[in-house]
């Protein structure tokens, strides 16, 4: 009992605690109706702190090669003592952190939070989206099984879509024309060296931001004279932390119902099998690249449909700059252009996986 | 140390023009090639693939077959019977013109020491050769299948004689209808090789193991195999099959009804991929050509067939329960090499099918099931570790539920405390 008063003292008595304590007690969060969306972006680093640990896990025995990257997740799965459990904890919450990403992105553009003075957390919190993207990307082939290899092998035919550009992107991605031993390799380097670094960088940045600027309230309670608010320490912080357990008991119940399969191991010599998908986040694309015609005014329709969702992108990022009176007219009308994208998004994915394998 | 270099370089540059000048020389004094390079049409035929030719390779020139003096520029002189000029063999002679050589232990000792020498025997055996000593020139000799002026080495794969060439040489004759119809036998042994296993192995993939028209036939010995020798032929690559029959209850009654053995099931030159819908009176059964419905041997190629089909739906059984153990991650070690025994059962009960012994056919069969049986529980044990993890999960969500309820009821007690926690700011 007396442990914790012994070490702050200890503590105390080489480092002035006293500011960050008095930050702690004096801090508050908005209360409001909305506010319950807050708890997104917790969950979200609640789901990126489980991928970190349950990945350095995995990283003890997985070995990055198409002659031992199947057999070594099947060792994991199979001879390592909660092998199968770290594995299974890894891509769902890997599913889980995407999910929780999107809600809190939505959430934060719904609520304007991204206006003056929060552009910069609205920006790093978009290359944080776009860069889980790609740590799903790189990740899913990891196991080298025929899903995954063949997933990989549509998405880089993609990325070689681009015009000039697109030939070097594959083989850049690839490590060689074909999806092969070097491609494994190389989304390896990405999974593991490459998009954490970039994403320790902006993470610590957006989270620093957040301490910084506190949470934003929606314009249409900015003004209300009865704003209210709690204490983040402990009433906050409480809550914060039931929300992670929250989001811990849907991954339990999903890795309990659904347990992550190991597939079968990748062929490259094996024909693709039918009603091949990328990750469910990636489905909307896919379904409209699959439903654009071969050629939209001379261009190849796969091409538009790439560049259709490279401005959305764009427009993604910069919506704080596009907004130019977030309270008023420009708004509400980007809040509902959001809702359409919403709409479109949830559509095409259904879509994607009710459509018939061979259209 | 240079001086020696320049002297072994300028001595063996003299070496060499002095060997090329003796080459050239000789060549140069191969009157029968000068002459017929200048000619027209059928003379100088002979010389354009001279080059390439095996014996010319070996220093044996025209005259070495033809006799004659090469030496001599006079044609007169040069193909002179009084210098030894046989000129050009009649199909009869080519055999034995063929085998002044090839017949000579001592001679072709020196080229090959294990090249055999019984060819012409072997000829003079054969249906070819039996015909040609009954003065049937249409028939082939040495020169039909090996060519004349241009042999190259059998091991040659431009070779009439290489192994994936073989059908379509014999073809050249056999399957020309004209040519044929004087022997009253059959023109289509070619077409349907072509679809055979054996052709498809050979002529597609390039399978030189695959049995050619010589394997069966013989090549320089070439007969039609006898009723009684076929699964010699054919067990010359299947030894196991042939011995399995040579014990079965078919052997006598198919000596007897002069069916071909082997051949009898699975055909001749158009030697299918054998599938076990071979087996049993279904469609399709090779067993119901003699067996009639309701016989005794009806009955039994009955039971064989369900014996087989009980094994291959219970290794199948477990094979899709290993699939499945290993797709959703447990742990299958050494069932799948429980597995492997009992598809190599099924590969060994097709095999054993040829003694036609039910006793031990079923008692094999038996064999496979135990391990089918054993591959299947093991499976299911792996499968239910699947289950044990869910019910650990589902243990592990109510702990943590309960720590959500107790956390929930911690938060209001802390707000009930602070009266309402939500202030005005």
């Amino acid at each position: 009992m007396r442990l914790f008063p012994a070490l702050y003292s200890w503590v105390g008595e080489r480092v002035d605690l006293a500011p960050l304590i008095y930050l702690i007690k004096k801090k508050t969060v908005p209360d409001h109706k909305h506010s319950l969306w807050y708890y997104t972006g917790g969950m979200t680093l609640f789901f990126f702190a489980i991928q970190i640990a349950t990945g350095i896990l995995l990283l003890l025995y997985y070995r990055p090669s198409a002659e031992a990257a199947y057999e070594s997740v099947q060792f994991i799965m199979t001879e390592v003592k909660f092998g199968w459990l770290i594995r299974s904890l890894h891509s769902w919450s890997a599913n889980l952190l995407i999910g929780a990403l999107f809600v809190h992105m939505f959430s934060v553009f719904f609520m304007k939070a991204y206006r003056k003075p929060r552009e910069l957390t609205w920006f790093s919190g978009s290359f944080l989206l776009f860069l889980c993207l790609a740590f799903g990307f790189s990740g899913y082939l990891l196991p080298w099984n025929k899903l995954a290899y063949f997933a990989t092998k549509v998405g880089t035919d993609i990325a070689g879509q681009i015009p000039i550009l697109g030939h070097s992107v594959l083989v850049f991605l690839r490590g060689g024309e074909e999806v092969s031993g070097a491609t494994l390799t190389r989304f390896f380097g990405f999974h593991v060296a490459i998009l954490p670094a970039a994403a320790t960088f902006l993470l610590l940045l957006h989270l620093i931001l957040v301490q910084l600027q506190g949470m934003s309230v929606p314009p249409a309670l900015e003004n209300n004279p009865n704003k209210k608010s709690i204490p983040f320490f402990p009433h906050f912080l409480l809550r914060d932390l039931l929300g992670w357990l929250l989001a811990l008991l849907l991954l339990v119940v999903l890795a309990s119902i659904f347990p992550w399969e190991l597939g079968e191991k990748a062929d490259p010599l094996a024909p693709a099998p039918a009603g091949i998908k990328p990750e469910w986040y990636f489905v909307f694309m896919f379904q409209t690249l699959k439903f654009l015609p071969a050629e939209i005014l001379f261009i190849p329709g796969e091409l538009v449909g790439i560049a259709a969702f490279t401005v959305g992108g764009i427009l993604l990022l910069f919506v704080p700059l596009l907004d130019k009176n977030p309270a008023g007219r420009s708004g509400r009308w980007i809040s509902r252009i959001g809702w359409g994208v919403v709409v479109y998004m949830v559509v095409f994915t259904i879509l994607g996986y009710l459509w018939p394998a061979t259209k | 140390m240079k001086r020696w270099f320049k002297k072994f370089v300028r001595t063996g540059s003299y070496a060499s023009a002095l060997t090329g000048l003796l080459i050239f020389s000789a060549r140069a004094q191969d009157t029968c090639l000068e002459c017929h390079r200048q000619m027209e049409e059928n003379l100088k035929t002979p010389t354009l693939h001279i080059e390439a030719d095996v014996h010319y390779q070996r220093g044996i020139s025209c005259a070495g077959c033809h006799g004659g003096d090469p030496k001599e520029e006079d044609p007169d002189l040069s193909m002179s019977p009084a210098r030894g000029f046989i000129g050009v063999p009649k199909p009869q002679q080519i055999p034995s013109f063929c085998a002044r050589c090839h017949s000579d232990v001592e001679y072709m000792k020196h080229y090959n020491p294990k090249l055999p020498t019984d060819q012409l025997a072997q000829y003079r055996t054969s249906v070819h050769g039996k015909q040609l000593a009954k003065g049937d020139t249409n028939v082939a000799t040495c020169i039909s299948c090996h060519g004349v002026h241009g042999i190259l080495r059998p091991t040659d794969t431009r070779s009439p004689v290489f192994k994936t060439n073989v059908p379509k040489t014999c073809a050249g004759c056999h399957a020309d209808k004209k040519r044929m119809a004087a022997y009253k036998i059959p023109t289509n042994q070619y077409h349907d090789y072509l679809e055979s296993v054996h052709g498809k192995l050979l002529l597609e993939k390039k399978e030189l193991s695959a049995a050619a028209c010589t394997d069966c036939h013989g090549n320089h010995g070439a007969s039609p195999p006898g009723l009684s020798d076929v699964a010699g032929a054919c067990g010359e690559c299947h030894p196991s099959n042939r011995d399995l029959f040579e014990k079965s209850p078919h052997k006598e009654p198919f000596q007897k009804a002069k069916l071909p053995q082997c051949a009898a099931c699975h055909g001749n030159h158009k030697v299918l991929p054998p599938t076990d819908e071979f087996l049993g009176v279904g469609e399709g059964a090779v067993c119901v050509q003699c067996h009639k419905s309701g016989s005794k041997g009806y009955e039994t190629a009955a039971v064989f067939k369900a014996l087989l089909d009980s094994l291959k739906a219970a290794t199948e059984e477990a094979r899709g329960l290993v699939k499945k153990a290993e797709v959703a991650g447990v742990k299958v070690g050494l069932t799948k090499f429980d597995l492997r025994a009992c598809e190599d059962v099924i590969v060994h009960s097709r095999s054993e099918l040829h003694a036609f012994n039910l006793a031990d056919f079923r008692a094999l069969i038996q064999d496979g099931m135990t391990k089918a049986e054993r591959v299947k529980k093991a499976s299911l044990v792996s499968l239910e570790d699947l289950e044990i993890r869910r019910k650990g999960l589902i243990f592990s969500g109510v702990l943590i539920l309960f720590l959500c309820i107790g956390l929930w009821l911690k938060i209001r007690k802390l707000d009930r405390e602070r009266g309402n926690p939500s202030v005005k700011s």
